[in-house]
């Protein structure tokens, strides 16, 4: 005979789980105890969101699904907003959670909470197990639904009871058949053949990379079709790091918060090939201006993604790696030198802004200065907020990643996010950059990159507001700070000290410079406060 | 413009949750939603009838294929289907009116299916424009409750909507 509980370790271990992130409680002990004679690394989290972050920075460092473990009610319920945060940017998680005993569902009793319901707006499937016997099954199912397709989390909430019943064998399905899922890869034939003609035809064309080219592993591919398409490339939030900073053709960000010069050639484009990019208001304001002028070419995995935001005139669904590598074998290089030009007086008509400081740190300068010291792999994972926006304009990625909340916008999230990449590659430097308000939403994971020895670097850029916000505040409010100034910052460099970790402030940029080398050289943890001037914009 | 879905989904428990909700998170409007077992036991029709325009119906079709349990979406042609919808209307009728009740029932091929010394129950299969044509001949006598179950369709000729692949 064997459990319910020893079923769902068994599952976890066969898809090659070996780091699992969580929070026990009463209602998911039965796993905990089976999960305690197994091979696979726990990481106890200080508060169950930050578990669901951990294994989407774990997922995405790693390419693989991260998993999450909570129990009933409000451990289910705070995992809420990981969860959403990694639905938004289409990360693959399975997240577990311990239901109360299924015989008492509905009636509200002690910690009790219809998750499945709750998350269904967040999830890409969701399962609540009413039987152990259909454990194997749904396991199966979810980590194929996670990780393939356009990925995204998907939930299993297992009754208490469920867990401890038993039954009399184990068998793990070999092959997830869903009847009514089966994403298409390759793209339309005939759709990559109107695109290579209307590639040909364009006068101005520009790509957009998404964080879709990311999740497909894309990144050689796109680098190969921008090469020999000759096209410029500009990204979206999420699609920052496809194509490094310096390279020539390379326009940067785009949006509200990107680059002047990547917006406006944007703008003149007469052709936009986007890529894995779900075209949000952040990152184009006007889809239907630019759909007028310019004609449009979609690949995207997702059809629902296609038209929803911009009308499209040229659709491809697929993996964007096999249509990328389609197209690049049929296109020829016909950008004329005029738009290339053009695209490029843009881009330099714009230098980066800021200037070194001698009694506080400018984050821009500084952000490029660390981007310099880092190795050509490390993974910098930016919170929300301004330091978002000083990562994204300034950090250099070069053959690393560059990790973010950027669909949901999630503070808090580069703390645990940090810790899940670097366990998923602890020879790769990781720092995350997070501000004085973002930090103290996660701080209490210090504990955890204490408890695990996780070697995370955390650059806390301490202005003493709430700076986006303020943002908002000075432009459209009459510059009325309601409740975003913070006043009762500790000393975070006592803070981390009281952890055991070390920690040092700088208060120019020289001094940064200096310690952020430290920092890099330090072979664990180090916590490195930067005193920035609050009027300090993000752009 | 009203639009007509026929969605094939596996017959467990939350898919309506999950189909319904999907409606409500993104701003579709639902005129009606029936749904009942197929031929097959662990598939169920869902018909669907959508208020909105082209892009939303392009959406909704989209945004149903994404759903795990949904295995077909099909937007059913105008005049290439079958509707019919069911109504149960209890009206108001004296002994004096029971005729004339009865020849309008028998002119939109009703049933009487209950009958006491004050009122009538009708109960009417047919399209939607029909089903609006007895309601409003029968409302001169004061219908006391009406209930319209969702409306159900099927395409004509002999093809069937499979339940193969989604599109």
């Amino acid at each position: 005979m064997i459990s319910g509980a020893e079923i769902m370790v068994k599952c976890l271990e066969l898809e090659g789980v070996e780091i699992a992130f969580g929070y026990p409680g009463a209602a998911i002990c039965p796993f905990y105890d089976f999960l305690y004679r197994s091979g696979i690394r726990h990481v106890l989290v200080r508060e169950e969101q930050n578990a669901a972050h951990a294994a989407s920075g774990y997922a995405r460092s790693a390419g693989k699904p991260g998993v999450c473990i909570a129990t009933s009610g409000p451990g289910a319920t705070n995992l809420i907003t990981g969860i959403a945060t990694a639905y938004m940017d289409s990360i693959p998680l399975v997240a577990i959670t311990g239901q109360v005993n299924s015989e008492l569902l509905g009636r509200d009793v002690f910690q009790e909470a219809d998750i499945t319901g709750a998350c269904e707006p967040f999830t890409k499937h969701s399962y609540l197990v009413k039987r152990a016997e259909d454990l194997p099954r749904v396991f199966k199912e979810a980590f194929h639904i996670a990780s393939t397709g356009r990925p995204g989390p998907v939930l299993i909430d297992v009754p208490v009871d469920v867990q401890q019943a038993e039954i009399p064998e184990f068998h793990y399905p070999e092959k997830a058949q869903i009847i009514g899922y089966k994403p298409r890869t390759q793209g339309h034939a005939m759709q990559i053949r109107k695109a290579v003609q209307a590639i040909a035809q364009a006068k101005r064309p520009i790509l957009c990379c998404g964080g879709g080219v990311v999740l497909a592993g894309a990144r050689e591919e796109l680098i190969a079709f921008a090469k020999k398409s000759g096209i410029p490339v500009c990204a979206t939030m999420m699609g920052i790091g496809v194509v490094p900073m310096d390279s020539p053709h390379y326009l940067g960000m785009i949006g509200m918060h990107g680059r002047t010069s990547a917006n406006r050639s944007m703008k003149e484009a007469d052709l936009v090939v986007l890529c894995g990019a779900r075209v949000g208001d952040r990152a184009v304001s006007a889809p239907q201006q630019i759909a007028e002028k310019a004609l449009v070419i979609h690949i995207d995995i997702d059809p629902a993604e296609i038209g929803k935001n911009m009308p499209v005139d040229i659709p491809i669904v697929g993996d964007i790696r096999q249509v990328l590598c389609a197209l690049t074998e049929e296109v020829e290089n016909n950008v004329p030198q005029e738009w290339l030009d053009r695209t490029l007086e843009y881009k330099n008509s714009y230098p980066a802004r800021g200037e070194p400081q001698e009694h506080s740190v400018e984050p821009r300068v500084f952000i490029r200065d660390l981007s310099a010291m880092m190795e050509e792999n490390a993974i910098l994972v930016a919170d929300v907020g301004e330091n978002q926006i000083w990562c994204a304009r300034n950090f250099n990625v070069k053959e690393g990643r560059f990790l973010t909340s950027g669909g949901l916008g999630t503070m808090g999230y580069s703390v645990p996010a940090a810790i899940g990449a670097k366990l998923a590659k602890p020879h790769r430097q990781v720092v995350a950059v997070c501000g004085d308000g973002s930090f103290q939403m996660s701080m209490c994971e210090l504990g955890t990159l204490c408890q695990e020895g996780v070697a995370v670097k955390i650059i806390v850029m301490e202005n003493g507001v709430l700076g986006m916000v303020k943002e908002f505040q000075d432009r459209l409010y009459g510059r009325r700070h309601m409740a975003t100034v913070l006043n009762g910052n500790p000393d975070f460099v006592q803070l981390a000290q009281a952890y055991g970790i070390p920690a040092a402030r700088a208060e120019s940029n020289a001094q940064a410079k200096e310690l952020a080398r430290r920092m890099l050289d330090e072979p664990g943890p180090f916590l490195l406060v930067c005193r920035v001037d609050p009027e300090v914009p993000s752009i | 413009m009203k639009y007509t879905l026929s969605v094939l989904v596996e017959n467990q428990p939350g898919v309506l949750s999950k189909v319904s909700g999907l409606f409500a998170r993104r701003g579709f409007n639902i005129d009606s939603l029936a749904v009942g077992v197929t031929e097959h036991p662990e598939i169920s029709r869902m018909t669907i009838v959508v208020n909105g325009d082209e892009y939303i119906v392009e959406q909704v079709e989209k945004q149903l294929n994404k759903v795990i349990p949904v295995i077909k979406v099909k937007v059913l042609q105008p005049e290439a289907f079958i509707s019919r919808e069911l109504s149960l209307i209890k009206v108001n009728c004296s002994t004096k009116q029971r005729l004339e009740i009865m020849q309008i029932a028998q002119l939109m091929n009703a049933e009487i299916v209950d009958v006491t010394t004050n009122s009538l129950t009708l109960q009417l299969a047919a399209t939607t424009d029909q089903t609006e044509t007895c309601l409003s001949l029968l409302h001169p006598f004061g219908i006391k409750e009406i209930c319209r179950a969702g409306t159900i369709a099927l395409e004509k000729g002999s093809g069937v909507t499979a339940p193969s692949q989604k599109n």
